[in-house]
């Protein structure tokens, strides 16, 4: 029993291990009911390829959610983002064409949150109203100079750029009744940008910066942090993030089109909470996070596949929400003991292992 | 007295601090011996921490002249930062920790241990934490380690951190913003150990509080605060506890007021 209980504690500060195991549990039942989908390696490469700029953006927002903002905007980066990118490769019929179109959508991303970021930190304005007109008026301009219509990348698949970060790398799965199944780039990519934006988080003064800022702004201050400053380059580095992410999308579908980006909205917040990172701020949680994105991601299909009518959808993925949101926080924040304890009161011996409960603390007030 | 001597660890010189038309520090003229520990006394809203933010590099005085060690301070880049290097530490009442955060990053937030490109050594910074809690602190049992988060701590623990990381830096000069609010009557007298400490360190320290019992037994002047500005700069050998009770006292009420 105190072994099962040491074991168990141990595990609870292995980061995202609670969220792998949902994912893990979700997968399985998926190859229980439709194992004919399930257990082959296509359904899961095409995971990779449609959740890859959903995990991007959800990497970015859980620094911002950990500084305890939130980025409305970067479904209009994303969007907005895709339109530089290919009116660069349009207009620069060079090779560096489409480079030069990822490096000014990046750049355009960085003077999105620029703006957003001395919205935020200068001028006071709180995040979900800065972003959300900054939502509103990038996605309007967007709408505004691609004239409201899509645009088609004809002839971006010859380019090294597309092999890059869309193309597929061959001779990891095998094949298919003699095709071959590649796993997309984007997501070596995504996964790259996990433990980068991992690094920077857990290991960065940056990221650390933020988790402070997130606690208590003013504790950061008085610390020595330059809170204006880390959050402006806070909301530069989703502007960046969320164009990188536009971008793969873009390349991806071979077209842009002005509503890009739009459904992203509560996918990615979604992955984002999954994931354990808290609303209030001051801890994020980037691997759970990364499995946060696969959960919401792979939902849809997994749903419609295990032959569910396609109207369930969205009730699944509240309820598996829900049920990752109450697993984190009693999980994660050590409250187990304390919700044994009610059980045991409520008569409901459920006698579970105890995690260390938070002993009574006199709050300094 | 402004210039060049080295026999004060802090002078402030006409001192002002507007927050927007809100007045909260007038004409502010304090000096701090190397070795002296001054009490700091006001009521609440006096202007008190306002002082320990300028002092500190957190707000940039409206007017006035800075001096640390004799040395003219530039107040236009002076910050948090700098403060630090020229020693100066501060241990607030309640916001000097991330709660959220594990002990090793509130010990060393700000001025890190860095690897190239801005990485933190993090095992560095945890070995030295280790030792400043074992050592400076003397925190044992009640199985608190370097990585539990600051939110189990009870206050006079947090209070320990926060003293402990102001020892480990080497202070000159050590700022106490009512450190003892949130403390225990065994906590507080920790804090009066280690406020005795810092004098026999031969280091200066400012203690500040709104009640003069607190500082009293350890400080060397006492320096009294009301609505921004210092009505009282007392020495102890000319004052006694009870002399200094009856001064505050005319304030809190009012009573200078209408004499004026
Ligand atoms: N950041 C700030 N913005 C505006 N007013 C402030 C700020 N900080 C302090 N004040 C005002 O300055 C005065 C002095 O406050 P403070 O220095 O905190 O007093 P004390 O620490 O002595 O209780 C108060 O009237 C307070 O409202
Ligand atoms: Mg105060």
């Amino acid at each position: 029993m105190t072994q099962l209980r040491t074991l168990i504690r141990f595990l609870s500060r292995i980061e995202g291990l609670a969220v792998a195991g949902v994912l893990a549990l979700l997968y399985v039942v998926f190859i229980t009911t439709s194992p004919e989908v399930f257990l082959k390696p296509r359904i899961y490469t095409s995971f990779m390829q449609t959740i890859s700029p959903q995990l991007i953006l959800a990497l970015g927002l859980t620094f911002v959610i950990t500084a305890g903002e939130i980025d409305l905007s970067f479904p209009a980066v994303v969007a907005l983002a895709g339109f530089v990118f290919v009116w660069s490769y349009q207009n620069f019929d060079m090779w560096w064409g489409p480079w030069a179109g990822l490096a000014l959508a990046m750049l355009v991303g960085a003077g999105v949150g620029y703006i957003n970021g001395v919205l935020v930190a200068i001028i006071g304005v709180p995040s979900i109203m800065a972003t959300l007109a900054a939502q509103f008026f990038w996605y309007g301009v967007t709408v505004l100079v691609a004239d409201g219509k899509s645009i088609a990348l004809t002839g971006i698949r010859e380019e090294p750029i597309y092999d890059l970060f869309v193309g597929r790398i061959h001779g990891i799965l095998p094949d298919q009744r003699g095709v071959p199944v590649g796993i997309p780039t984007q997501a070596v990519w995504a996964l790259g940008l996990t433990i980068l934006l991992w690094l920077i988080l857990n290991r960065h003064k940056f990221g650390e910066a933020v988790m402070f800022i997130g606690d208590n702004a003013n504790v950061a201050r008085v610390m020595g942090i330059n809170v204006e400053a880390t959050k402006i380059r806070l909301f530069m580095m989703m502007g960046v993030i969320a164009a990188f992410a536009g971008v793969l999308l873009t390349l991806d579908i071979n077209v842009f089109f002005p509503t890009q980006g739009e459904g992203y909205l509560l996918p990615v917040m979604a992955a984002v909470f999954i994931g354990g990172t808290s609303f209030a701020g001051g801890v994020g949680i980037i691997v759970g996070t990364f499995f946060g994105a696969y959960i919401i991601g792979s939902l849809e299909a997994g749903v419609v596949a295990s032959g569910i009518s396609g109207y369930w959808v969205q009730l699944v993925k509240g309820i598996v929400m829900g049920a990752s949101v109450v697993i984190n926080i009693l999980i994660g924040q050590g409250r187990m003991a304390a919700f044994n304890e009610r059980m045991r009161h409520w008569g409901l011996p459920i006698g579970g292992p105890s995690i260390a409960a938070p002993p009574p603390t006199d709050s300094p007030t | 007295m402004s210039n060049g001597s080295s026999e004060y660890a802090l002078q402030m010189v006409h001192i002002e601090k507007y927050f927007g038309l809100v007045c909260a520090l007038k004409d502010i003229n304090i000096q701090v011996g190397r070795n002296e520990i001054v009490g700091l006394i006001g009521d609440n809203g006096a202007g008190k921490s306002t002082f320990v933010k300028i002092l500190t590099g957190v707000h940039r005085p409206t007017s006035g002249e800075l001096y640390v060690a004799g040395r003219k301070v530039d107040l236009r880049t002076y910050s948090v930062r700098r403060a630090h290097g020229y020693g100066i530490e501060t241990v607030y009442q309640d916001k000097s920790l991330g709660e959220k955060q594990v002990l090793w990053r509130n010990f060393f937030i700000g001025r890190q241990i860095t690897l190239p490109f801005g990485f933190i050594n993090v095992k560095k910074e945890k070995a030295v934490a280790q030792e400043i809690m074992m050592n400076t602190i003397g925190f044992r049992g009640r199985g608190i380690t370097v990585d539990s988060k600051v939110n189990k701590l009870s206050g006079g623990e947090r209070q320990g951190v926060a003293i402990g990381r102001a020892m480990h830096f080497e202070a000159e000069l050590i700022v106490l913003d009512e450190p003892t609010v949130a403390l225990s009557l065994k906590e507080v007298n920790k804090v009066i150990n280690f406020v005795h400490k810092i004098k026999e360190g031969g280091k200066a320290c400012v203690y500040i509080s709104h009640s003069i019992a607190d500082v009293y037994e350890v400080s060397d002047r006492f320096i009294i605060m009301d609505r921004g500005e210092i009505v009282g700069d007392i020495k102890k050998e000319d004052t006694s506890l009870k002399d200094l009770d009856a001064f505050l006292l005319e304030y809190s009420h009012g009573l200078r007021d209408q004499k004026e």
